[in-house]
């Protein structure tokens, strides 16, 4: 997206166009989201960390939105990006509003657009550098997707997002299934978040998890998570073996 | 620009913005680099918007003081049309709509404060990419890395106004001691429903921490204040 700045010299009003953007790098970005479908509808988490660098500098950062009535958006990567996404969301959910003809965006559609937004970014080499975790509950059928920074774009019964694919992934495709009830499915979220929280650099001990039912949208409250540190083996490591780790 | 993908660029300066009982305290050091060569030693890096609205500058000098100048210019035009005081919220957004969509060029991180009407005090912090976070405090600028342990321990809810700056005051001392990027005077900024204060705290009559001594006008005046043989082990 290019931003002209007019340039005033006293006898002709000149516009620079700023330099045409190309790829960017991130600067503040979140980490993993993980998401499930369950038995009511579909259950996310993630921390609410945005790390600049390898600085864990904001500890207050809310990366899951809701979108609408029926979807949630969860989001990885810059931040400022997603913010960014929001205000395009905002937009169409407004003009969704104005038709006032009874319908409302859904989750599949919500995530269509997201879908073309990113594919599109990509192909002017200007990403929007993200990657998106949409779900949502409509006329009782739940949906799941992600997309990525590049536009790849798919559904499933579970996703994960950055360190997420290594980590809770294995665990999600062992552990899943189609009836989980609620409090289930917050166990095995937790269970991933945990893994995460010991292995990912860059998560931060405290987190959200939100539902979405056909009720509607629920972020929880921020918790932290106990973790266990008192494994036998943990005590004294390098007894007998100095110097190693 | 090439920058490296992991470490996000350091920026010379430490600013800081703090939320209090009533409004906010603003601070930075006055160091500007040129490089090695300390430019300008008593520079101004807290610059307002509005009467009810300041920013702090770090990173690029030249990038904060565009960006600032051009949301300056908008806020009062805001003002005019609006007849009535620009909000914080709403400075901070103009402020993140020219960082974020010229993050390809633009090289500052910026924390905007001030008091208005409808939320009281406010701080928004605005780093590197344009990313808008609210926060109850916010630090920026190279010498913040030396600072987060401290905000971490040191930072209380519902400070009062003398409190806060004189956190604020520490803070940048503090920084300025271990970074080599900031450096001279200690301004602050207090904002509130009153209006705006300014204050100045030459670097000489700031607390000494580790290691640091006392200034002297010259070593004879150690010399003849000590007793006979002072030079000697």
């Amino acid at each position: 997206m290019t931003f002209t700045i007019p340039i005033d010299n006293g006898d002709s009003v000149k516009t620079a166009e700023a330099d045409s953007q190309r790829t960017l790098y991130p600067y503040v970005t979140g980490t993993s989201i993980v998401a499930i479908k369950y038995k009511d509808g579909v259950l996310m988490a993630s921390d609410m960390g945005g790390s600049y660098g390898s600085t864990l500098r904001y500890k207050n950062i809310e990366r899951m939105k809701a979108i609408g009535k029926h979807s949630l958006l969860g989001a990885s990567g810059e931040i400022s990006d997603f913010q960014e996404i929001l205000r395009y969301l905002d937009e169409l959910v407004l003009n969704d509003n104005m038709w006032d003809d009874g319908n409302s965006l859904g989750p599949k559609e919500v995530h269509n657009y997201l879908t073309r937004v990113m594919y599109n970014r990509r192909n002017k080499f200007n990403p929007l550098w993200n990657t998106l975790v949409l779900g949502g509950v409509k006329n009782g059928e739940s949906y799941l997707g992600m997309v990525s920074m590049i536009g790849v774009s798919f559904e499933d019964n579970h996703v994960a997002t950055g360190f997420g694919n290594h980590l809770a992934r294995p665990i999600l495709r062992d552990e899943w299934r189609a009836d989980l009830s609620f409090e289930d499915g917050v166990k095995l979220l937790e269970k991933c978040m945990r893994v995460l929280l010991y292995r990912d650099r860059s998560a931060i001990n405290k987190l959200q998890i939100a539902k979405i039912t056909e009720e509607g949208v629920t972020v929880s409250q921020p918790y932290s998570l106990k973790t266990f540190w008192e494994f036998k083996a943990f005590n004294n490591p390098t007894a007998g073996a100095e110097g190693s780790w | 620009m090439d920058l490296n993908l992991d470490a996000p660029h350091s920026m010379g300066t430490t600013i800081i913005g703090v939320t209090y009982n009533g409004g906010v305290v603003l601070g930075a050091d006055s160091r500007t680099s040129t490089g090695m060569y300390v430019a300008n030693r008593a520079s101004d890096k807290i610059t307002q918007l509005t009467d009810n609205v300041y920013v702090c500058r770090s990173g690029s000098a030249a990038d904060s003081q565009v960006v600032s100048d051009y949301v300056r210019y908008f806020l009062h035009q805001h003002t005019i049309q609006l007849g009535q005081p620009a909000t914080v919220k709403v400075s901070a957004n103009l402020i993140r709509m020219l960082a974020y969509n010229n993050k390809n060029m633009l090289q500052t991180g910026l924390i905007v404060g001030g008091w208005d009407k409808y939320e009281g005090g406010k701080i928004y912090g605005i780093p590197l990419g344009g990313t808008v976070v609210e926060q109850p405090f916010a630090i920026g600028g190279s010498g913040s890395s030396y600072l987060y342990g401290f905000f971490d321990q040191a930072w209380k809810e519902n400070m009062t106004k003398e409190e806060a700056e004189q956190l604020v005051v520490k803070a940048v001392s503090l920084a300025i001691a271990r970074d080599g990027a900031s450096g001279g005077v200690v301004r602050t900024v207090i904002i509130n429903s009153e209006g705006v204060t300014r204050n100045f705290y030459p670097g000489d009559k700031l607390q000494l921490w580790h290691e640091e001594l006392e200034p002297q006008n010259s070593l004879l005046d150690i010399l003849n204040a000590a007793g006979p043989e002072p030079m000697a082990m």
